[in-house]
């Protein structure tokens, strides 16, 4: 933890922004570069940026969830994207989609983007505890 | 709907290894989650064998992308019995841990990392492609590192490193040979290759490449001479940890190896094959010598995972139906036998305090059931009839015999000999021995409560069983390993399954 003002102000700007940054890199990842891993990176880096600011232990309120459940959690999303083709009677992973509206104005959603934020979650989860766990050590 | 039964054994541990992170908190329910997810393994795996033994070899493509752009899965005879004896293993050590592993390790997420572990174990086993095989060794090697630190015990860490150190060679040496076969084939698609790189026109760089397969393969298999990270990290662990790694990991390895070297590398057979062979017989001497120097008990049995490594490898370079037949027979009886022997080695440091041959003793007159659990495992890794051990020697050295490879036949024989040689030492020294702190040093199973009999006895003795089954009920299980080796040695049935029928 690093004790500065400035540092402290601009984290209280920037973890927002990185967040929401985080969140496009995600959703865009579809169909352009970017996706789950590189979006939870930099949610990860966000946070990582909190803690170094404020120290661990304001990092853990903001999180409430443990980071090894963040992981787990997204870990589990990812698998149930993988299962969900079951239901449909296809093979492992088969992508399910549902669309809404006509013609140019379509909007897909699917299980791809199921397995995108359980990436995003992994990431986020694997990175923090780590960081934390680098952070907690030296206290 | 026929891919489920290979998603299934891979979904499964990877199911439980999330629902035990997220139960981190409530040991108790997470160590139930634990056992049933490994029993769940057990029953998805036997659905797999089922299902190979009666509809032969079973391919899925994941995602529905046609093979060879999407990932495959396989299963033929040898990797459903593969995944069958994971499943197996995979719960009788489940359940063990349950009274071996420590509440400290439990919190530091034992349960997660065994069941990734499973997970990458299996999906090794059932990929038919060598960049997911890639992954599915990391998975296994990530869970393999951190299980072996688990506890930070100073020697713990010692063998980490060197198990870490080399084990990151041999994972960049596999990734620059894809990269390079990739880069001669255009695929990676096991049963493609197999079309493919024959008609690849550089044979001296296929060649090439073979090896850098072997040696990747090799080191994780702990052949002759890059065996020596194995001794240096197996006795480190919970009882649990090495008893799992000395079964499954080394073994992922040789099943790489026959993999490739059956369906890919079959072209410059009189190369690479005879270079197997020769490391197959240098295995099996320094394994089995490097054992006779030891004196604590895991150690013994670590060097002799490495000379039983040789049989298979040995099966594997004859290049013969008896030969691969034998090499089968081999992975599924050493599985059980030397996970077994661990599992005893866990119990008689309970019981005496050590595994250090020099300081334990009285086994036998405290507890003669122990011994007998001991003497079966370790009779039949010494080959001794009618156990299982004896026929999967017999059936190689026959094969050896058959195409007049007189060397590595007596090799195998000498070997043998001096597996007793080591066994009977554990069994003087650990058992026979009064206890050199005196006679009432050594508890009897008596003394254990009823939860340690039954977690910790109880799969010792159903694994001891196996042993023994396998020995005097052996045409079933031969008939197995006869229906594995001729998918080996006769591809097309592999490459039909995976591409479809071909004009």
């Amino acid at each position: 933890m690093m004790d500065s003002l400035i540092l402290r102000t601009a984290t209280r700007l920037l973890l927002s922004l990185m967040l929401l940054f985080s969140f496009f890199i995600l959703l865009r990842g579809h169909n352009e570069p970017g996706g789950g891993f590189i979006g939870g990176l930099i949610a990860a880096s966000a946070f990582a940026l909190h803690s170094i600011a404020f120290g661990p232990r304001a990092l853990r309120t903001v999180l409430v969830f443990d980071p090894r459940s963040i992981a787990g959690v997204g870990m589990l999303c990812a698998i149930a994207a993988g299962l969900f083709s079951a239901v449909m009677g296809d093979a492992f992973l088969t992508a399910g989609w549902l669309h809404w509206g006509e013609g140019d104005a379509v909007f897909h959603v699917g299980t791809p983007l199921l397995f995108d934020v359980g990436v995003f979650l992994v990431v986020i989860g694997a990175v923090l505890t780590i960081v934390l766990a680098l952070e907690e050590e030296d206290v | 709907m026929l891919s489920w039964y290979l998603v299934a054994p891979i979904a499964v541990p990877m199911t439980t290894a999330v629902l035990c992170i997220l139960l981190a908190t409530r040991r108790d329910l997470q160590r139930i989650v634990s056992a049933a997810g490994a029993g769940a393994h057990l029953v998805a795996a036997l659905l797999l064998m089922a299902q190979v033994w009666q509809g032969g070899i079973l391919a899925g493509q994941m995602g529905q992308w046609p093979a060879p752009f999407g990932i495959t899965l396989v299963a033929d005879h040898l990797s459903a019995v593969m995944v069958l004896i994971t499943g197996i293993m995979g719960l009788g050590v489940g359940l063990y841990s349950l009274r071996d592993v420590d509440e400290n390790r439990e919190r530091s997420g034992f349960h997660p990392l065994y069941h990734v572990l499973l997970t990458g174990v299996t999906g090794s086993f059932i990929t038919g492609d060598l960049f997911n095989l890639y992954v599915w060794f990391e998975v296994m090697l990530i869970a393999s590192f951190a299980l072996l630190a688990l506890g930070s015990e100073k020697v713990q860490l010692d063998g980490a490193i060197k198990y870490a150190a080399i084990n990151l060679v041999s994972t960049v040496m596999f990734l620059i040979a894809v990269a390079v076969l990739y880069g001669m084939t255009g695929t990676l698609n096991m049963a493609d290759l197999a079309v493919r790189v024959p008609q690849v026109e550089q044979r001296g760089m296929m060649t090439t490449v073979a090896v850098m397969f072997m040696i990747a393969f090799g080191i994780k298999s702990a052949v002759f001479p890059l065996f020596f990270w194995l001794p240096a990290s197996y006795h480190t662990p919970a009882v649990a940890v090495s008893a799992i790694f000395a079964g499954l990991l080394t073994k992922v390895g040789v099943y790489a190896l026959v993999r490739t070297f059956t369906l890919i590398f079959t072209d410059d057979v009189g190369y690479t094959h005879d270079a197997l062979l020769v490391v197959a017989g240098l295995t099996m001497l320094t394994g089995v010598l490097g054992a006779a120097a030891q004196n604590e008990i895991r150690r013994i049995l670590s060097f002799h995972i490495i000379s039983q490594i040789g049989y298979m490898i040995m099966g594997l370079a004859l290049y013969t139906p008896l030969g691969l037949i034998g090499a089968v027979f081999y992975l599924v009886h050493h599985i059980i036998v030397k996970t077994n022997l661990f599992l005893v080695a866990g119990v008689a440091k309970r019981l005496t305090g050590s595994m250090d041959l020099k300081k334990i003793g009285g086994l036998y007159k405290s507890s003669p059931l122990l011994a007998v659990l001991f003497l079966i495992p370790a009779l039949s890794l010494a080959g001794i009839p009618p156990l299982s051990g004896f026929w999967a020697k017999f059936v190689l050295i026959r094969a050896s015999l058959e195409i007049e490879s007189w060397v590595i036949a007596a090799v195998a024989i000498l070997v043998g000999l001096l597996t007793m040689f080591s066994m009977t030492k554990i069994w003087v020294e650990a058992f026979w021995k009064p206890h050199p702190d005196g006679d009432d040093r050594s508890l009897s199973i008596g003394d254990l409560t009823v939860s340690e009999r039954v977690l910790l006895i109880g799969p010792i003795v159903v694994f001891a069983a196996l042993t023994v089954a396998i020995g005097l009920w052996t045409q079933p299980f031969l008939d197995l390993a006869t229906r594995a080796s001729a998918e080996l040695l006769n591809p097309a049935g592999y490459i039909d399954a995976v591409l479809g029928a071909r004009p």
